[in-house]
């Protein structure tokens, strides 16, 4: 099947295999290997990339389902040299040590405080319960969300990341890993 | 006046690795690609134990984009290869050949049998099931009781028996203590308990992978490991390969924990394959394969034996270990509950002391190294028999540990297990610790909470412990027969600019390296902490090492750096008097300068590089390089110790337990970098909680592991981990220049048993003495009322994780 998918900005059309997944796609066929695999169940979260401005989890995603759609990976978030405040906010607070979790960390903290602009620690947890992470125990990494979500309030520093929300397609109507 | 530079060592810096982790700019393996690479895929026994009768590849050749299949005969017709051990840890230890791919029987589920090669990952992938492999099934050997049992089936017919290997340390006999027995015999108190060390999986974030580039002018191996320089030796030594003809190249690597501590069949397969079709070839394992072909950790049952005096004075402590190898021996892992042997006594001055491990044989995954190898069973069983022997004596648990521990001013001390600790100070964490923690008042309120009978309990378990890391003195690896020296190599190069490049031997796969070398050379050179890169992984670079495991990247590498910087300064400083004509005996040399004493003049070391790169004007005899390199070899392990103390919240009407506080105060000596050295702690914490209450790789009785997947086998999210309050004290190890410790292993080595004992503690009045790990809800609610320490099914059934019930409103959300 032909699709054509917006990748970090940049527009992509090329013929896929019907059951090729997202995250397969953005890895083999496009290069985006910042995006990675961690587990074959659903369960790890390491593939969390956004689309139409959601988390998904793209090994839960068909490559076919995001025709017509704007993903966006880890590797779109900084802008003119920049690191988006939740990156910034990862590195300031020691979240990551393998860094392996991290893309999928990121880009599920951002959809997190999309949805819950001043988290507390539980929400922290609780928005992240699909993201593991082997390393840290978490605590810098409930840290850093909540650091962020300081930083990100209005006007407290560069806008984030925001797809436009067409408000017709969720994560969930796509499937996988939209909680 | 002379400007004080503030030392970088001990500074909280920010990470160097962070930017290209954070931005998805990563070397993962598995993101490499060269031209022409094809793609390899693993058929795996789905039988623990069975006859290969035959394996009908004809079908998978004939699939699209296939390139070759293999077998293990086609691979090694003469079944010659055998995966390397490096531990033979007696001279009569049984060692089974371990195939790259099985030949003739299958020993575990999950043991590669055929090979597929093909154009893309999917199509192996595909190919996989067009293999058709016929089995004739054997019995299947689990469990070490039943390995052991007269008359038990054998996993390897060939070696006449299951016990691998047993190994003894008795102090009556090593003469650094009484015997044992007589020690028993005459005690006021004995208690005897049997511990079981559930099944692990390592469970490192990135699946394993390989790649191999058979067209380079060295065969180049890139792969997911924690050791490429034992790699590159164990590939030359176990094809027969020249050792000069191959590089390996450990790019970014995600997360390790002693899983990646291994000479892989896969990369063995991958070199074979790669060679053959004279092609590019990958490897990239699915969580499903990892989950069953890479090893796994601990496995052991626990037999303590302890003797005491009615006011509690441990006077003895026999240990009988049966630890399962699972089907094959791994790089280390006969050798990784002997670690253990060391630690049994801890913190404790115990006068006699017997230790005997069996090692077994089983149709399973191999086990071996996983985050702390043998000191974490070592020291969940001694903490946690020291709080069944506090509970017998009627005495609080922390006072009968103080009783019994080596006080600051013994120190340096030499253990009934022969190790000499140089330092430690258990007063001063554990002080420290009760305070944070409010140990008094969490005592009265579990008082008030057992008076009203309260359905939900509060307990609060203890574990003070110390470690043996820094691994390790070349000579006592040596005296353990192990297959390899333990000292670490690091070489310092100076740019003519001024700038700095550092090469460790050290193979850091998230520690920090990056940033800790940087700050460890800033400060001996005098240099910015941006103007130092730290090159590692790789083989051409780095061209001599021993890696990273055991906590021995700081303690043994970062000495290594110091030692070579030191080099560095020396030959600099022939140059400086040259160059300043003084004598080498008029300078000082500090932040960077040599300064002849006495007056204004100097130069920095960075001019002194220039020159020298310059060469024109020496001094006689001298060579025109700064450079340096240094192998250091310890004299003696370092010794991190810490008090963990833990309370847990137990509802008696459900068996659930919540981490209500957990306080930590670890002396890991002098710190390099306080917020790597705290994420250290929160990583190994979370690891040792994980397995008190959420992991076991479980097995069904025909050796099927039904905890195959991250759905099924409980790694901890977010919500199941508590907040943790970690503090530090500081005694520095008096066996380094730095005075450091290590730190990677301590979470994780004492965390287990403070976990457990708040557990028993909560619940210990409805007569529960022992549950067995993990400590899931039905097995905790078991116990309260049947006092069954294992009822309640498997620990990685449904239900073992906590955070993911809502406890307020119920179900899993």
């Amino acid at each position: 099947m032909r699709i054509t998918v917006t990748v970090d900005g940049t527009s992509y059309t090329d013929d896929v295999e019907p059951r090729t997944l997202l995250v397969h796609h953005l890895r083999e066929r496009l290069g985006k290997v910042g995006t990675v695999v961690g587990c074959d169940t659903s369960n790890c979260g390491a593939c969390t990339v956004h689309l139409d401005g959601h988390s998904v989890k793209s090994c839960s995603v068909l490559a076919v389902q995001a025709d017509g759609s704007e993903v966006t990976t880890v590797e779109g978030l900084a802008r003119d040299g920049q690191l988006h405040p939740v990156q910034q906010a990862f590195h300031d607070n020691h979240a990551l040590q393998c860094g392996f979790c991290t893309p999928g960390m990121i880009m599920q903290s951002i959809d997190l405080l999309a949805d819950n602009p001043d988290p507390d620690e539980h929400a922290v947890r609780e928005g992240l319960e699909g993201n593991l992470c082997r390393c840290t125990g978490y605590q810098n990494i409930v840290k850093a969300v909540r650091d962020a979500a300081h930083h990100m309030r209005p006007g407290a520093g560069p806008e984030a990341e925001r797809v436009a929300d067409t408000g017709s397609r969720t994560a969930s109507s796509v499937g996988g890993g939209g909680e | 006046m002379t400007a004080t530079i503030e030392p970088e060592v001990g500074k909280g810096r920010l990470r160097k690795e962070d930017e290209r982790l954070v931005t998805g700019r990563t070397r993962w393996t598995d993101n490499l690609t060269l031209p022409g690479l094809v793609h390899l895929a693993v058929l795996r026994s789905t039988m623990a134990h069975a006859k290969i009768v035959s394996i009908d590849t004809s079908a998978a050749k004939e699939m699209p984009g296939v390139v070759a299949v293999f077998t293990g005969d086609d691979l090694d017709p003469d079944g010659a290869i055998g995966m390397p051990c490096a531990w033979p840890i007696t001279p009569d230890m049984k060692s089974p050949r371990r195939p790259v791919l099985a030949q003739g029987t299958v020993n575990f589920a999950g043991e590669g049998v055929a090979v597929v090669v093909a154009r893309g990952a999917a199509e192996a992938e595909d190919a996989l099931a067009e293999i058709d492999v016929e089995y004739d099934e054997l019995p299947v050997v689990l469990g070490l009781e039943n390995a052991l049992a007269e008359g038990a089936p054998l996993v390897h017919e060939d070696l006449g028996t299951n016990r691998n290997a047993v190994w003894i340390f008795d102090s009556g006999e090593a003469g650094s203590g009484a015997p044992v027995e007589q020690a028993i015999s005459d005690a006021e108190v004995v208690l005897k308990r049997r511990f079981r060390q559930q099944r692990l999986v390592p469970a490192f974030m990135e699946p394993r992978a390989c790649m191999v580039d058979p067209t380079a002018p060295q065969l180049t191996m890139w792969s997911a490991t924690q050791i490429p320089h034992i790699l590159k030796t164990m590939s030359a030594l176990t094809l027969g390969l020249p050792e000069h003809k191959i590089r390996v190249i450990a790019p970014d690597v995600g997360g390790g924990f002693g899983g990646k501590i291994a000479v892989l069949p896969e990369e063995i397969m991958c070199l074979l394959v790669a060679q053959k079709l004279g092609k590019p070839v990958k490897w990239t394992e699915s969580r499903s394969e990892t989950m069953v072909a890479a090893h796994h950790g601990r496995d052991q049952i626990q037999d303590l034996t302890i003797a005491a005096t009615r006011d509690g004075t441990v006077t003895g402590l026999k240990v009988e270990l049966l630890a399962d190898m699972g089907a094959y021996l791994g790089l280390v892992g006969p050798g990784v509950p002997i670690l253990g042997a060391f630690m049994f006594n801890a913190i404790y001055k115990i006068p006699a002391y017997h230790f005997a491990c069996t090692n077994v044989f089983t149709n399973t995954t191999l086990t071996d190294a996983y985050r702390g190898a043998g000191r974490p069973e070592a020291t969940f069983a001694i903490e946690r028999i020291m709080d069944e022997l506090a509970a017998e004596l009627g005495m609080d648990p922390m006072r009968l540990r103080e009783q019994n521990w080596i006080k600051h001013e013994e120190f340096p001390y030499t253990t009934v297990s022969t190790l000499t600790y140089d330092s430690g100070n258990y007063e001063a964490a554990t002080a420290k610790a009760m305070e944070l923690f409010g140990y008094e008042s969490l005592r009265q309120e579990q008082r008030e909470r057992r008076d009203r009978n309260d359905p939900v309990q509060l307990g609060i378990g203890i574990s003070t412990f110390t470690e043996m890391c820094g691994l390790a003195p070349s000579r006592v690896l040596g005296s353990l027969d192990y297959g390899a020296g333990g000292w670490e190599h690091a070489a310092i190069r100076m740019l003519p600019t001024g700038k700095v490049e550092v090469i460790t031997g050290a193979s850091a796969h998230g520690q920090g390296h990056e940033t800790a070398w940087s700050q460890i050379v800033a400060d001996q050179l005098g240099v910015p902490f941006e103007d130092v890169e730290v090159l590692h992984g790789d083989t051409q670079s780095s061209h001599k090492g021993l890696d990273t495991y055991g906590s021995r990247s700081l303690a043994v590498g970062g000495i290594a750096v110091v030692k070579a910087t030191e080099k560095v300064i020396d030959k600099a400083r022939k140059v400086a008097a040259h160059l300043m004509e003084c004598s080498e005996d008029d300078l000082e040399f500090a932040g960077g300068k040599f300064t002849v004493k006495g007056t204004d003049t100097s130069t920095g070391i960075g001019d002194i590089a220039l020159a020298v790169f310059a060469a024109h004007d020496l001094p006689e005899g001298i060579e025109p390089t700064l450079d340096s390199d240094a192998v250091y070899d310890p004299e003696n392990f370092s010794f991190p110790h810490g008090t963990h103390l833990c309370a847990t919240e137990v509802d008696t009407e459900t068996g659930r337990v919540r981490i209500r506080s957990y306080v930590c105060v670890d002396d890991v000596g002098k710190v390099v970098n306080p917020i790597i050295v705290e994420g250290q702690m929160h990583g190994g914490l979370a690891q040792g909680i994980a397995q008190a209450l959420y992991e076991e790789a479980v097995y069904d009785e025909s050796g099927t592991l039904t905890s195959g997947t991250f759905a099924d086998y409980l790694l901890p999210s977010a919500v199941d981990l508590p907040e943790f309050t970690t503090d530090r004290t500081e005694t520095p190890s008096t066996t380094n220049p730095l005075g450091v410790k290590g730190v990677g292993e301590a979470g994780t080595i004492a965390s287990t048993p403070a976990v457990v004992n708040a557990v028993v503690d909560a619940v210990r009045h409805y007569g529960v003495d022992d549950i067995e790990m993990p400590l899931t809800p039905m097995r905790v609610w078991q116990a309260i009322r049947t006092g069954e320490k294992a009822a309640g099914g498997p620990g990685a059934e449904s239900g073992g994780g906590l955070g993911s019930i809502d406890a307020a409103h119920g179900g899993a959300q």
